[in-house]
């Protein structure tokens, strides 16, 4: 079921990342881009991102060796990190507003926000889910290692940050190399 | 009856623990019950757009009219598209997906009955927000397909077309969930021995419905996001004053537009092949091509969106593409219009009500068929694109296809849901009327375009044969809703009289007819071993017995 879920989200996205490049295409992003995005900043909170996939990894790991206690470090840990992520696109969004940047300004505007903004609604959703799955785990459910809860919630955690490896390609790197 | 049963999958069904009828319907999670709840919504919405689309037809009666004025025609011809399409096509077809699918496979429930609830609630809930614009100021009024900029603040300020994003939003989602439910149901929940070659072709159609409604909804719901954007936080998407683009709300809407086509059609398809064996009393003609046309369509339906743009001047390279591609399509429909007649070809044919449905299907089907391979021709969609062929055109599709399989469905099931048989004198009557009055309307349509008449436009001079071909076509309308009077009579009788005392009045082949009719609580108690694609054939034929 997380398959088909992800499978029609994936498409989801696909379709504002189309919209973003077709805006590119004609707009002038890439001046920009250039002046208002950093993507050193973005690419630290990238690999943060990506890195709570790790995290979440291991908890999956710990998990399937029913080590409750790893479990809920490595779950505390991803959760940290996501709401790491959610807190530095926050700052990059307020500095962009103080810059004038907003989504009623220009068509790169829309475009970006809307893109970053459903990633991170995605995000926040997925940290929303991992809460609920740490506090059940604190009270003792999902630890037996049949449970697939931790193993669906994965995918969807997986999910968002390789929609995040497509947007931050199509935003902060393809002004660098087209 | 001699076979082997097997004790039914032991499946945890959510109880719920109230006489109160109303609190029984708002809570229910059962998937009979939720059927019903979608064919029911559908009905309310039918009688609306119904009575919407006879609001249009007096308006158009006669040249100069001034019965409604031109504002108000335009929210009432957006509101009549989107209503049958999204309030009244969708949830007829899924309600009888959900009801028949558990059922045709041996299944006591879906495989997530809370989610099958959540979703039909948020169509409901979806089509309520969209008739909440009247109250609001003004329904939306920018067609069905709602065109950039027509959609933006400047040209429509009403905030009707907030809440057409905004229903068909939460109508969108509930789609995608009831999708995602139906596959895995399919996919996880089969009685034993049924693999995925003896699936009823119904369950088949319903399978690749799936997967077209998961990849088709998210383009429309990111197109409905950006349209929101743009409407109330002034992004720039459509808006074509500050370098929005037009053509992107065109692609992104036609790319889910096309497969919704088809998502209307292959559920209706289904219907049509269980129908055809029945009545025919002849298992299907060639059942591995009809499944793998279908999977055909549902492949090639995500490539040629493009034929509904050729008047937006994409280019000779991309026209003569999806030109072909919309050409293509045609072979895997038209392979399945082979398979049904050799269904009836040397079967016991009955010429009930329902089975009149499916062959007038095949005629009226096959005229929108052809009118649809014509506008593939690019020059041809030139001449007639926004004109009143148009409008024939789909309608054959919609109505000939999709309605038609709707009646066809309501007339074969009836006994199975209630229990008691749908009135077969009253039924012709209803057939008759109803065939009647779609050909009057909508045949003529054709030539009304053919002359050059718009769609869309509220009113028309008095041009030779003008007022003649639409006043009949008004006619037609109206013997139409009187069509729709009988059945709601024929239906209501019928409710008020007795429980039949046979489950398979019409000898049927697949289990759904194995259950009760209508079923119980929990559908199976026991159940056949599937050995072959008509189980419950097999159950009745001990000695002569299927063998795929």
């Amino acid at each position: 079921m997380m398959k088909l879920t992800i499978g029609s989200e994936a498409i989801f996205f696909l379709c504002l990342i189309v919209a973003y490049l077709y805006f590119w295409k004609s707009g002038n992003f890439q001046k920009e881009v250039a002046e208002h995005l950093s993507i050193k900043t973005t690419g630290v909170f990238t690999a943060i991102l990506l890195f709570s996939s790790f995290s979440f990894w291991r908890a999956e790991k710990n998990h399937a060796r029913e080590n409750s206690k790893a479990t809920k470090l490595w779950l505390i840990i991803t959760i940290l990190l996501g709401a790491i992520f959610l807190s530095g696109q926050g700052h990059e969004y307020y500095k962009l507003i103080q810059e004038n940047v907003l989504i009623s300004k220009t068509e790169f505007g829309s475009s970006f926000y809307t893109l970053t903004g459903f990633h991170g609604l995605h995000v926040l959703i997925g940290l929303i889910i991992l809460l609920v799955v740490l506090t059940l785990t604190m009270q003792g459910y999902l630890l037996n290692k049949n449970s697939s809860v931790l193993k669906t919630v994965g995918l969807y955690w997986h999910f968002v940050d390789v929609v995040w490896i497509f947007v931050f390609t199509t935003i902060y790197i393809l002004p660098y190399i087209l | 009856m001699k076979a082997i049963l097997l004790d039914n999958i032991e499946h945890d069904l959510p109880v719920v623990h109230t006489d109160k009828k109303i609190l029984y319907w708002l809570s229910t999670v059962d998937h009979k019950a939720i059927g019903k709840l979608y064919m029911l919504a559908a009905l309310l919405f039918f009688i609306i757009g119904g009575i919407e689309a006879l609001l249009m037809r007096t308006q158009l009666a006669v040249a100069n009219n001034h019965f409604l004025p031109p504002d108000a025609y335009n929210q009432i011809f957006t509101m009549h598209g989107v209503t049958m399409i999204f309030f009244v096509m969708m949830p007829a077809l899924l309600g009888l997906t959900v009801y028949l699918v558990p059922l045709m496979i041996g299944a006591n429930e879906m495989a997530f009955p809370r989610l099958n609830a959540f979703s039909f609630w948020m169509t409901f809930f979806g089509g309520l927000l969209l008739y909440f614009s009247f109250a609001a100021g003004g329904a939306p009024n920018a067609g069905w397909f709602n065109y950039a900029p027509l959609n933006q603040n400047n040209y429509s300020n009403s905030p009707g077309i907030n809440y057409y994003a905004m229903g068909l939003l939460l109508g969108g989602i509930g789609s995608v969930t009831t999708a995602i439910n139906i596959i895995v149901t399919i996919l996880k929940l089969r009685v034993k021995g049924m693999t995925l070659k003896r699936l009823p072709l119904f369950v088949w159609m319903a399978l690749v419905n799936g997967f077209l409604i998961i990849a088709a909804m998210p383009s429309l719901n990111a197109a409905l996001s950006m349209l929101l954007l743009d409407r109330l936080m002034e992004a720039h998407f459509f808006n074509t004053d500050a370098g929005g683009s037009a053509l992107l709300w065109q692609h992104l809407f036609w790319m889910f537009g096309h497969p919704e086509v088809y998502i209307l059609i292959l559920p209706a398809f289904g219907i049509y092949s269980e129908v055809f064996q029945v009545f025919s009393q002849k298992k299907i003609f060639g059942y591995v091509f009809v499944a793998a046309s279908t999977v055909a369509i549902g492949l090639l339906s995500f490539g040629v969106w493009v034929h509904h743009m050729f008047a937006a001047g994409l280019g000779n390279t991309v026209d003569s593409f999806f030109a072909a591609s919309s050409m293509l399509i045609g072979v895997p429909t038209g392979v399945k219009i082979f398979n049904w007649i050799g269904t009836m070809y040397g079967g016991k044919i009955r010429l009930t009500t329902s089975m009149m449905f499916a062959v007038a299907f095949l005629i009226e089907f096959t005229i929108g068929g052809l009118s649809g391979i014509g506008f593939s021709i690019v020059p041809i969609d030139w001449q007639l694109t926004d004109s009143y062929f148009v409008v024939a055109h789909l309608h054959y599709v919609f109505v000939g296809g999709s309605l038609f399989s709707v009646f066809a469905a309501l007339f074969y099931w009836f006994p199975k849901i209630t229990g008691r048989q749908l009135n077969e004198r009253s039924g012709k009557w209803f057939f008759w009327l109803f065939v009647i009055g779609f050909n009057l309307t909508f045949f003529l349509q054709h030539f009304l375009g053919l002359m050059g008449m718009p769609r869309r436009v509220y009113t028309y001079q008095d041009i030779p044969y003008y007022t003649l071909l639409n006043l009949l076509s008004s006619a037609g309308a109206y013997l139409m809703a009187a069509a729709a009077i009988v059945l709601m009579y024929n239906i209501y009788k019928t409710m008020k009289g007795e429980v039949m005392e046979n489950k398979d009045p019409w000898n049927a082949f697949t289990l759904e007819w194995y259950a009760d009719s209508p079923p119980g609580e929990k559908n199976f108690v026991d159940i056949p071993v599937v050995s072959s694609r008509r189980p419950f054939y097999d159950l009745k034929n001990p000695h002569n017995r299927d063998y795929d």
